[in-house]
């Protein structure tokens, strides 16, 4: 973003971008809270949660902003628990089912390495409001990565089994990294205002990261072929139905009810 | 109109530095680093604030605490900012606050080793030691080890102590 310019961004465009992160960060959090006390050991269980909270705390930052430039009087809450599956801008990858525990690891190191690019690069975003956003919340995914590098290294190098399900949880995933690095024009909008950065940027970086991370494991890094798309647009699959049954269940039942 | 006597800003500070952390209460607002300000904006007493992390489910009760604190001590008209930048680090723990939490029992972060985003080089990742000597809160043992990178707040991991063989909590750094 150093050819940054101080061309003037539309609100829609700008209103867009600050819901596909904080809908990234929220129905990835929700997916991780539903590990809260099924996870494999006491320590995993507090560290998923843990996990989960920092992203709903991001997604309040993001989504809360959101409303503000919208201008319409929509809050933070108001726009998680409100909002359809064709209005949520999430990547697909985030949606994707747990699965078994390795699963849900692989997707959150995929993401994680992509999380902390984008953050590092937004530190430097001309909107000051998101480079602050992006500040406080780049210091939790790097100890998200953190967790997430080390434990699919242990996984992917470790018994004749945990080696198998990482792999597949890999070739299952693999195909849902692409739309993180596919840019559109309201991409290319926010690009020439130098808020934020061209999310082909940042494929160089995580294919690094992640190579390097997939080698150590010895898992072997699937080809980049057919890549899944949409969710960015609202195109969402068939799991995302069932999310915001289970995450607006409450406010769509008892609406405006707090505790 | 009355003239109102406000209390001096050093006057404020010093209250705050009795407020007590919800979550872990032998360390104060003040000693944790998360007040960033104390100002009169006009006969408005602004306190602003920041948050240690974004999730942190503590964040509101503390800034029901700060203001039933304030409003104990006779201050009427409060308004509570958040500051998200700079961002807070565990950096900003008073040289008080860190003896208090050893004191507690929980490791207080090791001064000056933020991870700043940047991701370290961890020496025996395989056996889930970190490259940092966190020291035993009890006995003061270096023989210590990772349990888990998070622990019972956010804010915390868990290690053991392989001398005195008690779990305890460590501050993580961030």
């Amino acid at each position: 973003m150093s050819a940054a310019s101080n061309t003037a961004v539309s609100q829609t465009a700008l209103f867009e971008f600050l819901t596909r992160m904080g809908d990234n960060a929220l129905i990835l959090g929700h997916r991780v809270s539903e590990w809260c006390g099924h996870s494999p050991a006491l320590e995993e269980d507090i560290a998923l949660s843990n996990t989960a909270l920092d992203l709903i705390g991001q997604t309040q930052l993001w989504l809360g902003l959101a409303g503000e430039v919208e201008g319409r009087g929509r809050s933070a809450d108001n726009l998680a628990y409100l909002r359809d599956a064709r209005d949520l801008r999430n990547v697909l990858l985030v949606e994707r089912p747990n699965g078994d525990f390795g699963k849900t690891l692989m997707r959150q190191f995929l993401f994680d390495a992509w999380h902390f690019l984008m953050l590092k690069a937004l530190c430097g975003s001309t909107d000051k409001r998101i480079a602050e956003i992006a500040e406080k919340a780049s210091k939790e995914v790097a100890y998200h990565l953190d967790r997430s590098r080390d434990l699919i290294i242990r996984l992917g190098d470790g018994t004749a089994e945990s080696h198998r399900r990482m792999q597949e949880a890999l070739d299952d995933l693999w195909a849902y990294s692409g739309e993180l690095f596919i840019g559109d024009a309201l991409d290319a909008e926010l690009v020439a205002a130098g808020i934020a950065p061209e999310p082909e940027s940042l494929k160089p970086g995580w294919d690094e990261l992640v190579g390097e991370a997939l080698s150590e494991a010895t898992l072997k890094k699937p080809s980049d072929g057919f890549m899944h798309k949409g969710g960015k647009r609202g195109l969402h699959t068939e799991h995302m139905g069932f999310i915001l049954a289970d995450l607006q269940f409450l406010q769509r039942a008892y609406p405006g009810a707090t505790w | 109109m009355t003239a109102v006597t406000l209390p001096s800003t050093s006057d404020v500070w010093q209250w705050l530095a009795e407020v007590p952390d919800p979550e872990i209460p032998v360390i104060s607002l003040v000693d944790l680093g998360i007040i960033r300000d104390v100002a009169f904006d006009d006969d408005t007493l602004v306190v602003t604030v920041t948050p240690t992390y974004s999730g942190c489910p503590a964040t509101a009760i503390i800034n029901l605490d700060i203001e039933r604190a304030l409003h104990e001590k006779g201050i009427e008209k409060l308004r509570l900012e958040r500051q998200l930048s700079p961002a807070w680090t565990t950096d900003w723990i008073s040289a008080e606050g860190r003896e208090k939490l050893r004191a507690y029992g929980i490791a207080p972060p090791v001064d000056g080793t933020a991870i700043d985003g940047i991701l370290r080089q961890r020496v025996d990742r395989l056996s889930g030691r970190s490259n940092l000597t966190i020291a035993c809160p009890r006995c003061g043992s270096a023989n210590t080890e990772k349990i888990s990178q998070f622990g019972s707040t956010p804010c915390k991991a868990s290690y053991r102590c392989t001398d005195c063989l008690e779990p305890f909590d460590y501050f993580k750094c961030i």
